[in-house]
């Protein structure tokens, strides 16, 4: 039967060597978080990389000792009879670089002026994160890895693993994604950023050494990203119209029960999420094309793609709409690629990659079951 | 495998074939095109519980609505393309057909006769009919689009398509005198 991992230990690998990113920019050394379940087995075939997406970290599934509440981001996914088998896969969780949970980002600290990154520290892409996820692979002496899987912004990692490095990747878990932002999505992110931007803690970014953090701005920021998680018939039948107090207040305080959802969100976010990094993730989103240098061809883009792909999408979900995810099949396709795709008609909106629909695990439990290590 | 037309469709594929089947069910004959003769290809299936043992059959399957046609699909990108028993629940069927012979160098076709006698009196007695092809009532079938063989060779006809061999089956056998009263399950191939 499933069960958790248990009681498990986030990791640092230190890289005493440059880090060069997409842009161009460069910086001398880097660190990485990350968590392991499961064990690599002797011929190293069975290694699975999870990519977490906008706010989530390293810390996949079970627990820290002592911290019995701070359970993994995809738990339900990922343990010992779960369908990512942990009793089988050997699974990283990791940190991309430019994150906020110990992994290298604005605010670490930037040798050249012993202060903290800050605004200093270079607009990441998701092809960074990727070429900073297989440094740890090669690390962690994983040439291949059987499969890399993520939902969202990470299964535009585990699309770029594909082609990247197409050779190191047996199989592509691109789960609730898109192969590019629409104008709409980039129109949202820019509102964060403009929300972010204009906090007057910001200080242009550096706002470390001034020991305050926009907190407002991240606020705003989070809640407007909320609302592009869940479909408008999941708000509907989570908050409906109900009232907070007991009757319309005829002011400016909370008076509906989504008001005051959006506002805990955005709260509980502005404590523990750098300003930074949600800056950069959202550019990240934004700049991730990889058609752009094929003409808009996404099929040409996909041809370096050797891995199997499973794509998922979720019918409820209109911040990347199934008709995103068709078109990377479509491109598939085009290519001859071996790929499934699953269209859910599942109510959770963006947000429905992490939950437990028994359709959706039931597909990824026999997915995994049928990789050939 | 134990419908009868599958039978007659695994012995047209040749090794090594792609392969489309819309409306693949459980995967089982894409399956059995694999074991059978490393003919591979994709399923095409709506169903949740049918996709999810798609995926436990290790076979692909793309979650899509037939109906919509195979606008995912390049032209000739296929050596078959087969629409098993699945033709009388599409709404759209000349669209459909159009679509298979573009996609496929060829189309493989089965579906239930219409015309078959027991249908055929059925109807005479009153009653649309139920039997082992048919076995839904009027009220719960999921079956839109019921024709004869006739009926199938006339739209293969208007849409300008040869059919290049065809199989008429009554309980698993091959039916050769008065097949459109005598057969019960029609297997076609067809090109465009």
């Amino acid at each position: 039967m499933s069960a958790s991992v248990g009681i498990v230990e986030a990791r640092r690998a230190q890289f005493e060597e440059p880090f060069r990113f997409r842009s161009g920019a460069e910086i001398p050394r880097f660190e990485l978080m990350y968590e392991t379940y499961g064990r690599l087995n002797a011929a190293r075939s069975n290694a699975v990389l999870v990519c977490h997406a906008l706010n989530a970290s390293h810390h996949v599934a079970g627990t820290y000792a002592g911290d019995d509440d701070n359970v993994g981001w995809w738990d339900n996914l990922v343990g010992p009879g779960k369908p990512l088998d942990t009793d089988r896969f050997f699974v990283i969780g990791n940190n991309y670089i430019g994150g906020c949970f110990g992994s290298t980002g604005p605010t670490s600290t930037n040798p050249a002026t012993g202060k903290p990154y800050g605004a200093d520290f270079p607009v990441v892409t998701v092809e960074d994160w990727v070429a900073a996820q297989a440094r740890l692979a090669d690390r962690l002496g994983i040439e291949r890895f059987a499969a890399v899987i993520g939902g969202s912004l990470g299964a535009m990692q585990a699309l770029q693993w594909a082609l990247a490095y197409p050779e190191r990747i047996g199989h592509s878990l691109v789960i609730a994604s898109t192969p590019k932002l629409s104008a709409q999505n980039i129109a949202f992110n820019e509102v964060a950023r403009q929300a972010i931007v204009t906090d007057p803690d910001f200080h242009g970014g550096h706002y470390y050494e001034h020991g305050v953090v926009p907190a407002r701005g991240l606020r705003i920021a989070r809640m407007i990203g909320h609302i592009t998680y869940l479909s408008d018939d999941a708000m509907m039948e989570k908050f409906g119209r109900q009232l907070r107090r007991a009757a319309l207040g005829f002011d400016f305080d909370i008076d509906f029960e989504i008001e005051s959802y959006l506002r805990y969100q955005g709260d509980k976010f502005s404590t523990y999420f750098d300003a930074n990094t949600y800056l950069r993730i959202t550019k990240a989103l934004d700049y991730y094309d990889p058609a752009g240098d094929f003409g808009g061809d996404l099929a040409a883009s996909f041809a370096r793609a050797r891995a199997a792909f499973l794509v998922v999408s979720f019918k409820s979900d209109w911040r990347f709409a199934p008709a995103r995810s068709r078109a990377m099949v479509k491109a598939l396709l085009d290519n001859r690629r071996i790929v499934s795709y699953l269209e859910l008609d599942a109510p959770g909106g963006h947000d429905a990659f992490l939950l437990e629909d028994p359709r959706y695990h039931g597909a990824l439990r026999a997915y995994f079951e049928n990789i050939e290590l | 495998m134990t419908r009868p037309d599958l039978e007659t469709i695994a012995h047209w594929v040749a090794p090594g074939a792609r392969v489309l089947d819309l409306g693949c069910g459980d995967g089982s004959l894409l399956r059995h095109l694999w074991e059978k003769n490393q003919a591979h290809g994709y399923g095409v299936e709506i169903d949740d519980a049918e996709v999810l043992a798609c995926f436990r059959n290790d076979v692909n399957v793309l979650q899509l609505d037939l109906e919509s046609g195979l606008a995912l699909f390049q032209g000739g990108s296929f050596d078959y393309v087969i629409l098993s028993e699945t033709l009388q629940t599409i709404h759209r069927i000349e669209f459909l057909t159009r679509e298979m012979l573009r996609v496929g160098k060829e189309a493989i076709v089965s579906f239930p006769n219409f015309g078959h006698w027991r249908d055929r009196l059925q109807v005479l007695l009153g009653r649309m009919p139920v039997s082992e092809e048919l076995p839904h009532q009027w009220y719960n079938t999921p079956n839109v689009h019921l024709c004869t063989l006739a009926d199938f060779e006339d739209l293969c006809a208007k849409l300008g398509a040869t059919i290049r061999e065809r199989v008429v089956l009554h309980r698993g056998r091959a039916v050769r005198v008065l097949p459109n009263l005598l057969g019960s399950l029609a297997v076609y191939r067809v090109t465009a």
